[in-house]
């Protein structure tokens, strides 16, 4: 049944969306390692002095420093929602209407049941992907608030201030560090399922889904252009 | 004795304190206000002339360990001038009556100086069985509390059990333990602690005496002066926990050494204390000086954060066993292997796509490039 096909290159992820995702990336990779080190720091066997090192502090500063990147990488990105492309903004995530959840349902169908799709992917973020960066972007929400509100105390941060209100709400310090080291977890899950569904997509549907982060670009077939 | 109320300086001149007694206690009390010592004069004419309020003092469910650390105030002429000339109008442990005078003691004081008395509370409340877990002379905590809040100047709540519960408040809290502040519905001074720090305990009272009113409080209603910071913040091991040098088990050589007890379960990065400060008996030591990690000892649901030997609390839902990290890295090993998996099945199931797309592509490309 295959045919001929011209392919159309379309500009879908703008420079700032770019330079969010690998920021957010990288800044993410740098929290969890040095949030599992401030969690289980490793043991230094030979014995010492104090004054001799600083490796703790300085894994808490990478941290800290990581959180503030992490933290305003994801305020530009909630800006471009609405400022952006149609494939950037804000109600890509959120799924409103019939159309989406069909669509959702239609993903699912050739992600899990792997049978072959009957309607076209949009082009930005498939409707699934979109809410599970929605559901993400709750969850950053959530590690930035627990994050700060830990922070407050042992700095002068603003920031930690503003949060504050976090750690009576949730019960105690231990509380909000219990659970903000539980959600390390989310993000190595997220991260592992994530990378694997970009590769998926990219190898069933050809159309450079994973290049598409770093260069912008995504193909997609004339025929199926709406506009 | 209601009626004729005198000033702190009548009461202890009365028992038999020197003038040097008073201006010593003067001294203390300036200092514990925040004060300086330059404050001294204005503090010893205030207790010369303004009449000392009367303070009841109640007891529901607890261990009587707030009253024990009360008592051990490092300065002894402070703890005695509170005990002996404050007066504690009503002190079930403490107090020389018993019976029907005690009793008569506390109404009058609640009669006579509604509005004006000190409450301090120490232990929890039950609210469970309309309160049949705590009855003192046939009435229950919550109804006694109720009645002694009514008219009450400052309410103070004593330790960790009247601020939040304590061990009575632990799951499953049988009892319906809970801590005073939810009840009385009038700002409440918390002071928690297991036992709350002696010189802290003395502090406020002399606040509350001096200004006739309440210390600065925080969100969770904790004097700042004693509450605003961490036990980390000011604890000596520190310089340890920065190096990242940490005993790894109570008897190796960093323990020997005194590094920092983090990895032991040290609570005092997320409890907010004075142990490191003020210390205890005297400013002799606090527990992390006796090589022991802080067990949170003055925060809420305490108890229900255990192992206390462990960083982070079991799981909730997994067993005491669990934590983050067991849970966390099964759902790791889980996704991992189901994306193994899926892209086997990708490649059976999709076969035939893959097949079409790969010679349709073959198809479009111009012969010219066609190179084998
Ligand atoms: C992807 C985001 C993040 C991850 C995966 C992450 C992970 C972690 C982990 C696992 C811990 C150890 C908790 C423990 O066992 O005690 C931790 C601690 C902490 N994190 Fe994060 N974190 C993230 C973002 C942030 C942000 C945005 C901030 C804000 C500044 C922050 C501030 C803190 C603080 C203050 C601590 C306590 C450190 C200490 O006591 O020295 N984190 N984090
Ligand atoms: C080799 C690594 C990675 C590649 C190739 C990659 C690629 C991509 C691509 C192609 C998209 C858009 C496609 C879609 O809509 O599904 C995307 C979106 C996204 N990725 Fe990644 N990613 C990688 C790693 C990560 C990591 C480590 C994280 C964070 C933990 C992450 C977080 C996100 C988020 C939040 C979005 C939504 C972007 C937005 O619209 O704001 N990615 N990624
Ligand atoms: S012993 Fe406890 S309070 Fe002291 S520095 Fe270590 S973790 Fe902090
Ligand atoms: S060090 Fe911690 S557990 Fe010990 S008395 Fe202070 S707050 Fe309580």
């Amino acid at each position: 049944m295959s045919s001929r096909h011209t392919y159309r290159r379309l500009y879908v992820w703008e420079m700032p969306v770019r330079v969010y995702h690998w920021l957010n990336a990288l800044s993410i990779c740098v929290l969890g390692v040095t949030g599992f080190l401030i969690g289980k720091p490793f043991t230094v066997s030979l014995a010492q002095e104090a004054s001799g090192q600083y490796w703790f502090g300085t894994v808490r500063f990478l941290h800290f420093t990581a959180g503030y990147v992490f933290l305003f990488n994801m305020l530009v990105r909630t800006y471009w929602g609405f400022v952006g492309n149609r494939f950037a903004a804000w109600d890509k995530f959120i799924p409103m209407t019939r159309k989406a959840w069909q669509d959702i349902v239609e993903v699912l169908r050739i992600d899990i049941l792997q049978t072959r799709g009957t309607g076209r992917i949009p082009l930005g973020h498939n409707r699934l992907a979109g809410l599970i960066y929605f559901v993400t972007f709750l969850i950053f929400m959530f590690q930035g608030l627990t994050g700060f509100a830990l922070y407050g105390p042992m700095s002068h941060s603003v920031l930690g201030k503003l949060a504050a209100w976090v750690v009576p709400l949730m019960g105690g310090e231990l509380v909000v560090r219990q659970w903000h080291h539980a959600m390390l977890w989310f993000y190595v899950l997220f991260t592992v399922v994530h990378v694997y569904l970009v590769f998926y997509h990219d190898y069933v549907e050809g159309r450079g889904t994973t290049s598409s982060m770093v260069g912008g670009w995504k193909f997609e077939r004339e025929d199926l252009l709406e506009d | 004795m209601p009626g004729a109320r005198h000033s702190l300086w009548d009461v202890m001149r009365d028992k038999g304190y020197s003038r040097r007694d008073f201006m010593q206690f003067c001294t203390f009390a300036a200092t514990a206000a925040g004060l300086g010592t330059q404050a001294t004069a204005a503090v010893a004419k205030a207790f010369e002339k303004k009449d000392r309020p009367p303070v009841l003092w109640l007891h529901f469910q607890e261990c009587t360990c707030c009253s024990e650390s009360f008592i051990r105030a490092s300065h002894p002429l402070v703890a005695d001038v509170l005990l002996d000339a404050i007066s504690l109008d009503y002190q079930e442990t403490l107090q020389a009556a018993a019976g029907h005078a005690a009793e008569k003691c506390k109404n009058d004081v609640m009669k006579n100086y509604a509005g004006k008395y000190i409450l301090l509370v120490e232990g929890s409340v039950p609210t469970k069985e309309n309160g049949v877990f705590c009855v003192i002379g046939g009435r229950t905590a919550e109804d006694l509390l109720q009645e002694a809040a009514k008219g009450a100047a400052a309410i103070v709540a004593w330790g960790n059990c009247a601020s939040y519960g304590c061990v009575q408040a632990a799951k499953p809290n049988p009892t319906g333990a809970t801590g005073i502040q939810k009840l009385v519905g009038k700002p409440v001074i918390n002071v928690p602690g297991c036992p709350p720090i002696a010189d802290v305990m003395v502090a406020i009272v002399t606040h509350i005496l001096l200004f006739g009113r309440l210390p600065e409080l925080d969100a969770q209603g904790r004097p700042k002066e004693f509450y605003g910071r961490r036990v980390h913040d000011t604890c000596y091991r520190r310089p340890y926990y920065d190096a990242g040098l940490f005993v790894e088990s109570f008897d190796d050589d960093g323990a020997r050494k005194g590094y920092c007890l983090y990895k032991m379960g040290c609570r005092g990065p997320v409890t907010n204390n004075a142990c490191a400060v003020t210390k205890f008996n005297g400013g002799t030591s606090y527990p992390i000086q006796s090589g022991h990690g802080c067990l949170g000892c003055s925060e809420k649901g305490f108890w229900d954060n255990g192992p206390f030997y462990r960083h982070l609390p079991s799981f909730p839902g997994f067993g005491i066993e669990s934590t983050a990290d067991s849970v966390g890295l099964a759902l790791g090993a889980g996704a991992a292997v189901g994306v193994a998996a899926h892209a086997v099945s990708t490649n059976i199931r999709k076969r035939k796509l893959i097949h079409d797309q790969v010679a349709e592509a073959v198809q479009d490309t111009p012969v010219s490039e066609k190179v084998d």
